[in-house]
């Protein structure tokens, strides 16, 4: 696994070891990483993975049980107010005031952040253009639908134009169409040399990330580029076939010995091989398919997509951790 | 602390209690409400007390004596008893709270110059009010004796002889000693520390619900700004029940304002800000709106009504009570507002109440500011 970024760019945010518990339970075991100046970094994993969790520990908002890190060069656990004036963070939940106006959102953070009068307006234009709520700068907040309160709320995280900005899962219960208008402003703060940290279980989401870190019960699993993650976490060929009754296919599939797994993806299905070399398996689904009476209409390999990684990275864990759970029992 | 920081923080507040008319017409209306509620439900004055008499002597000087009861606005007569049975089933039904009982030889031992025995029975379930009318019955029967006495010496010697003690009592400060001006001036503290706690109460707990607080904390702002800013506003709206329930006081409930009116706002500005704080820190600590707005009400108005000396009196208090007392700051308001209402004193001589009051409100603040901790944690 590679840790450390290949360009020598300035490092703007590192942990080494992070670890947060809360009572008995471990929410980040362990985890070490470095984000680059400019970068978008995604944090991918399934619901309760530690994503929120190092997230705000990183804004210094949870103090770390132990561990160390910095962000924008300060020491998260004891210059936490120093590192809270140059980032933006966006909660998982909507967290702007319902009763006020859209406007009267704006202004309150532009308070709090102390904009200079000069700037203020021209911040709080841009942010209504942003996020296309120029015509309701006078609607209460509450009303909005959620892709307009989502931009508005990374309008208001950024209003003090921060170097680096941490989204915990901006996107979740947004439509894909706001989802998709969400990265453009991503790409374009990325572009302004805003450096980009943020969290997601989506997986189409986090091949827009320029670097990418697979978190799963508290661990970092896996870091690279979307490309690196491909084809380096995954060396054992992926096949994607389409056939008739799919569900039926994949279960005979996953039984076959040349195969570890098969899973179920669109209309057909995806199948990981034992090795990298794919003609065994090949020859194995094609063979076993034709014995059981499948109409068989496509079998290739193809680059694996995030899913395959994201899958046989999380059940490639499970394998090894499961020997350990029964000693810990 | 940083004053756009608490300006915005006080103006988002200020938005809150405006896009929030119910709570605000409650923040100004249970003050009145309870004003007029307990301004003339509790009262401790004993008049009308209704009286049943056993009279078996029947002659002048018995119904002269009598007289001298009913004659009083203190006494209600409720009708003639014929016999013991009588007076008892007017006990009983509590259709009177007194009942005398005149002998047969009452005009005889009066005119031979010897006392003569009246029984005097009084209902003592309530025994304030018990004591009370024991006290206006040995007023009444005290007055019949001088009267007696003089007229026994005008006839023995020529001229009448002067009383051995002449008690000329003058009250001070509530002269017709209506409980109404005792109580309405201690019952502005008391509603106010109330008010205070509980409309402060839940504005951190609010936030921390809501999740709002998460982004607040994930800025610089500092936890003075937050507390004070939340403060401003509310401030205000306490200082509006101030100006009404001194307003009802004075024309509604004709208490007589006699101490400086200036003096008097500002204490209650000293006492808000520190009932404030105290709301808030209970906010701050409890996360919870629910949970937060029962601490405030339990903590501000039982020590408040019972601890404070607006209608107990603290010296006749056990002494540990009395010492919690100390600690209770409402003590030091109701001391204040009752010295400036009807005593008319100033600072010369409620200057340890206000200086308790000050320290009070500071340490109160400050212990919300070190409290509103910038963590999730």
């Amino acid at each position: 696994m590679r840790s450390e970024p290949a360009s020598s760019a300035e490092i703007v945010v590192e942990v080494h070891d992070l670890v947060k518990r809360f009572g008995t339970f471990t929410a980040v075991a362990g985890i070490s990483f470095a984000v680059r100046r400019g970068e978008i970094f995604g944090f991918l994993g399934p619901n309760g993975a530690g994503k929120s969790t190092t997230i705000r520990m990183l804004c210094g908002l949870l103090a770390p049980t132990s561990g160390s890190g910095r962000v924008a060069g300060f020491d998260i656990v004891r210059e936490t107010e120093q590192i809270k004036t140059r980032i933006g963070y966006m909660s998982q939940k909507f967290s702007l005031y319902d009763e006020l106006t859209v406007e009267e959102n704006i202004d309150f953070y532009s308070g709090i952040y102390r904009l200079p009068r000069a700037k203020k307006s021209e911040r709080k234009e841009w942010v209504l253009t942003m996020a296309g709520l120029r015509d309701h700068r006078r609607t209460r907040t509450g009303v909005l639908s959620g892709g307009w309160k989502q931009r508005l709320a990374l309008g208001c995280a950024v209003l003090h134009e921060p170097s680096i900005l941490f989204l915990d899962e901006p996107t979740s219960g947004v439509d894909p169409n706001s989802r998709r208008r969400f990265w453009d402003l991503i790409y374009e703060l990325s572009g302004r040399g805003v450096t980009v940290f943020v969290t997601t279980h989506y997986m189409e989401e986090s091949e827009y990330c320029d670097r990418l870190g697979v978190v799963y019960r508290g661990e970092l699993i896996a870091l690279g580029t979307p490309r690196d993650l491909k084809t380096l976490h995954m060396q054992e060929a992926v096949l994607d076939l389409e056939c008739d009754r799919p569900g039926d296919a994949r279960e005979l599939i996953e039984r076959l010995p040349e195969i570890r797994e098969a899973a179920l993806f669109g209309r057909g299905v995806h199948a990981v091989a034992r090795a990298a070399d794919p003609a065994p398996a090949l020859a194995a689904i094609r063979a076993g398919l034709a014995a059981a009476g499948f109409k068989l209409v496509r079998l290739e390999r193809i680059t694996p997509t995030l899913e395959d990684v994201f899958v046989s990275l999380i059940e490639s864990r499970d394998r090894a951790d499961a020997p350990q759970q029964e000693v810990a029992r | 602390m940083n004053l756009r920081r608490l300006r915005a923080m006080a103006r988002k507040e200020a938005i809150h209690i405006r896009r929030d008319p119910r709570s605000l017409g409650l923040a100004i209306g249970i003050p009145m409400l309870m004003l007029i509620l307990f301004g003339y439900a509790l009262t401790v004055d004993v008049d009308h007390v209704p009286l049943v008499v056993w009279d078996q002597s029947g002659t002048t000087q018995s119904r002269e004596f009598v007289a001298q009861f009913t004659a009083s606005r203190y006494f209600d007569f409720r009708g003639a008893a014929s016999d013991y049975a009588g007076l008892v089933r007017a006990i009983d039904e509590r259709t009177a709270l007194l009942a005398l009982v005149i002998p047969p030889d009452f005009a005889g031992r009066l005119d031979a110059g010897r006392p003569a025995e009246v029984a005097a029975i009084i209902d003592g379930s309530d025994a304030n009010t018990a004591a009370i009318v024991l006290g206006y019955a040995q007023a009444v029967a005290g007055v019949f004796n001088q009267r007696v006495a003089l007229a026994q010496s005008l006839r023995a010697t020529g001229r009448a002889a002067a009383p051995p003690l002449d008690l000329r009592p003058r009250v001070w400060f509530n002269e017709e000693l209506e409980s109404r001006n005792f109580i309405i001036p201690g019952l502005i503290a008391v509603i106010m520390g109330l008010i205070a706690a509980l409309l402060t109460s839940l504005t951190v707990a609010r936030e921390w619900e809501h999740g709002t607080m998460e982004q607040l904390i994930s800025t610089p702002v500092k936890p003075a700004e937050v507390i004070v800013g939340k403060l401003i506003p509310y401030f205000v709206v306490g200082m509006v029940d101030v100006l009404i329930a001194v307003l009802m006081a004075v024309f509604l409930f004709h208490v007589p304002l006699r101490g400086s009116v200036t003096l008097l706002f500002a204490t209650a500005a000293l006492f808000l800000v520190g009932t404030l704080a105290q709301g808030i820190l209970i906010s701050v600590l409890a996360r919870g709106q629910l949970l937060a707005s029962q601490i405030a009400m339990v903590s501000t108005f039982l020590p408040a009504f019972l601890l404070s000396g607006f209608m107990f009196a603290i010296v006749n208090m056990p002494v540990p009570v009395q010492v919690i007392t100390y600690i209770v700051p409402a003590r030091y308001f109701v001391a204040i507002v009752k010295g400036i209402y009807l005593r008319g004193v100033g600072l010369t001589v409620l200057w340890p109440d206000v200086i308790f009051l000050a320290v009070f409100a500071a340490l109160v603040l400050a212990l919300a500011v070190t409290q509103l901790k910038k963590r999730l944690d």
